[in-house]
């Protein structure tokens, strides 16, 4: 799959932000005044950051408010009303701690489902899709859901939780790679069943339909970044969660705080890059590639 | 409505015939020609007589290889378009509704001026059959010639698709595959006509009909071969001695 800057951005930001959130719901860190509106800047940036950047591929995005109509049957509109029922309620949460001193908790607490629900309907766009077998898997929400957790408890500076969180989002991680590079193979398609001769003899794309390229082939045939995807796990592993592990196990300093928040940020950045470039749609296989 | 109809009323759709497809790209022309001036928006192009020329299509002829474990490689041409699944996920992902499936015949239609083009109908497809028109910004796919096969302006034979009034060898067929009278389902029953992909549980309407089994040869066919063998099978005067010393060497 292609990895558009913006999806990236989108994933990595707003998971952070909207972890950063669900820990604010529950009064973790149990803050007030100018230090609760710093901390709610924050989450606010990124999770509003993040989706703001979401709407820059649409070909329309002045049409962006038709997609909270079909939270029925589409994943995406679900995603939009988790996240807009999140940051209003988390809003009246923020407002009472802000300039009222007050913790509203039922607030707080339905504000932190809602976070969380936005993670994982963001999660579940990508891992309904049967045509790419390494998202169609049930290790994509526990991954956005993990990372999102270690990330926001992080940035919450509830060290405590973020060591525990931290490494098992590295596990879900290393999991969902051990898995994923199989998932293409067990999934049981390839070109024999795409195109029905499979049980005839062995099937070879012969000829393209067009010597050029095409949205199919920009879209879902992303070959480039294959070639340095053990090196850049290694790179997101390290910065993501080892990094900003050894850093919170060392005494407690602001700086290092803040070092292991951006080792982080740019540690799941990488992964999140590695998710979409390494992904394969099925669609390959009818023009021979993968 | 992005929820897909429990049943349609008809299952419109096509029969390609992978025996009779000679690969020569008629209907991807007809269909580009089409649709490009009627229902929706254009199908662009971008850099159309530049170095890098791309272009919207809702059909495109791949052509394959098969290699049986005996007998000759066959090469098989393999027009694809959308198929109009009954259980179309592109229909399900949309979140604006603009993706759908018609009760009343089953075609697959987008609303354009409902498309925000966030092109996740795409990615669900395992056909490669919706394209994101890049000039316009919105999802394009067939619409099985919707304004045409209705169409009471055109003659009765025009009101096909366009694909399948083209094509000049007889290899796309359309009708009600919902009717187990039509000639296009007769058709898929007699020539036991396949889903693509069936894992992905998609269960398309439109149906292939798979190559029929080459001709073996068993003897020899041609009746002057054996006085075509070759005559001289050692070289002989300078060639031969030439040959001779090479060998030595």
């Amino acid at each position: 799959m292609h990895p558009a800057p913006s999806v990236i951005i989108f994933t990595t930001l707003s998971g952070l932000g909207f972890g950063l959130l669900f820990f604010l719901g529950l009064g973790m860190p149990d803050v007030s005044g100018w230090v609760a509106f710093v901390f709610f800047v924050i989450a606010y940036g990124l999770s509003v950051g993040g989706l703001m950047a979401s709407t820059f591929h649409l070909g329309h995005p002045e049409r962006a408010l038709k997609a909270f109509t079909q939270w029925r049957s589409s994943w995406l509109s679900r995603e939009g009303w988790c996240a807009v029922i999140a940051l209003l309620v988390m809003g009246l949460y923020a407002i009472g701690l802000v300039f009222f001193g007050q913790r509203w908790g039922f607030f707080g607490l339905i504000g932190a489902g809602f976070a969380l629900a936005t993670v994982f309907t963001t999660s579940m766009i990508y891992t309904q899709l049967k045509t790419i077998p390494r998202w169609n898997m049930k290790l994509t929400p526990a991954m956005f859901l993990s990372f999102s957790l270690a990330g926001g408890s992080l940035l919450a500076g509830q060290t405590s939780l973020a060591v525990p969180l931290l490494l098992a989002a590295a596990f879900v991680q290393a999991f969902y790679w051990w898995l994923g590079d199989k998932a293409f193979a067990t999934s049981g398609t390839d070109l024999g069943t795409a195109t029905g001769l499979g049980a005839r003899g062995a099937v070879r794309a012969f000829e393209p339909p067009h010597t050029g390229t095409n949205y199919l082939l920009r879209e879902f045939v992303f070959v480039v970044g294959r070639k340095h995807a053990e090196k850049l796990r290694i790179i997101a592993f390290v910065l993501a969660f080892m990094v900003p592990v050894l850093l919170l196990v060392l005494p407690f300093s602001h700086f290092f705080a803040a070092l292991a928040v951006l080792s982080h940020l740019a540690g799941v950045a990488v992964s999140r890059w590695l998710f979409f470039a390494q992904a394969e749609h099925v669609v390959g296989l009818y023009y021979g590639k993968r | 409505m992005t929820q897909l109809p429990s049943s349609t009323d008809r299952k419109m759709g096509l029969v390609i015939d992978l025996d009779t497809c000679v690969g020569c790209h008629a209907c991807v022309i007809s269909c580009k020609g089409w649709n490009t001036e009627n229902y929706g928006a254009p199908l662009s192009d971008q850099d159309a007589y530049g170095a890098d020329p791309s272009g919207t299509f809702l059909n495109r002829v791949h052509s394959y290889e098969v290699r049986p474990a005996e007998g000759p490689a066959q090469l098989i041409h393999f027009p694809k378009s959308c198929l109009h699944c009954e259980d179309a996920p592109c229909v399900t992902v949309c979140p604006t509704g603009a993706s759908y499936k018609r009760v009343e015949d089953g075609i697959v239609l987008v609303n354009e001026s409902d498309c925000i083009g966030c092109g996740l109908c795409a990615w669900s497809c395992p056909y490669g059959a919706r394209e994101l028109d890049q000039a316009e910004g919105v999802m394009k796919k067939c619409t099985l010639c919707v304004d045409r096969i209705y169409n009471e302006n055109l003659p009765e034979v025009d009101r096909v698709p366009s694909c399948v009034r083209t094509c000049p060898a007889g290899a796309r067929h359309f009708g009600d595959l919902g009717d187990p009278e039509s000639d296009v389902s007769k058709l898929v029953a007699e020539r036991e006509g396949m889903d693509l992909m069936p894992e992905m549980g998609t269960k398309p309407v439109n149906k292939y009909l798979p190559p029929r089994p080459k001709d073996q040869i068993e003897d020899q066919i041609d009746i002057l071969a054996p006085l075509l063998a070759p005559v001289a099978e050692e070289p002989k005067g300078f060639l031969g001695w030439l040959d001779k010393t090479l060998e030595k060497l």
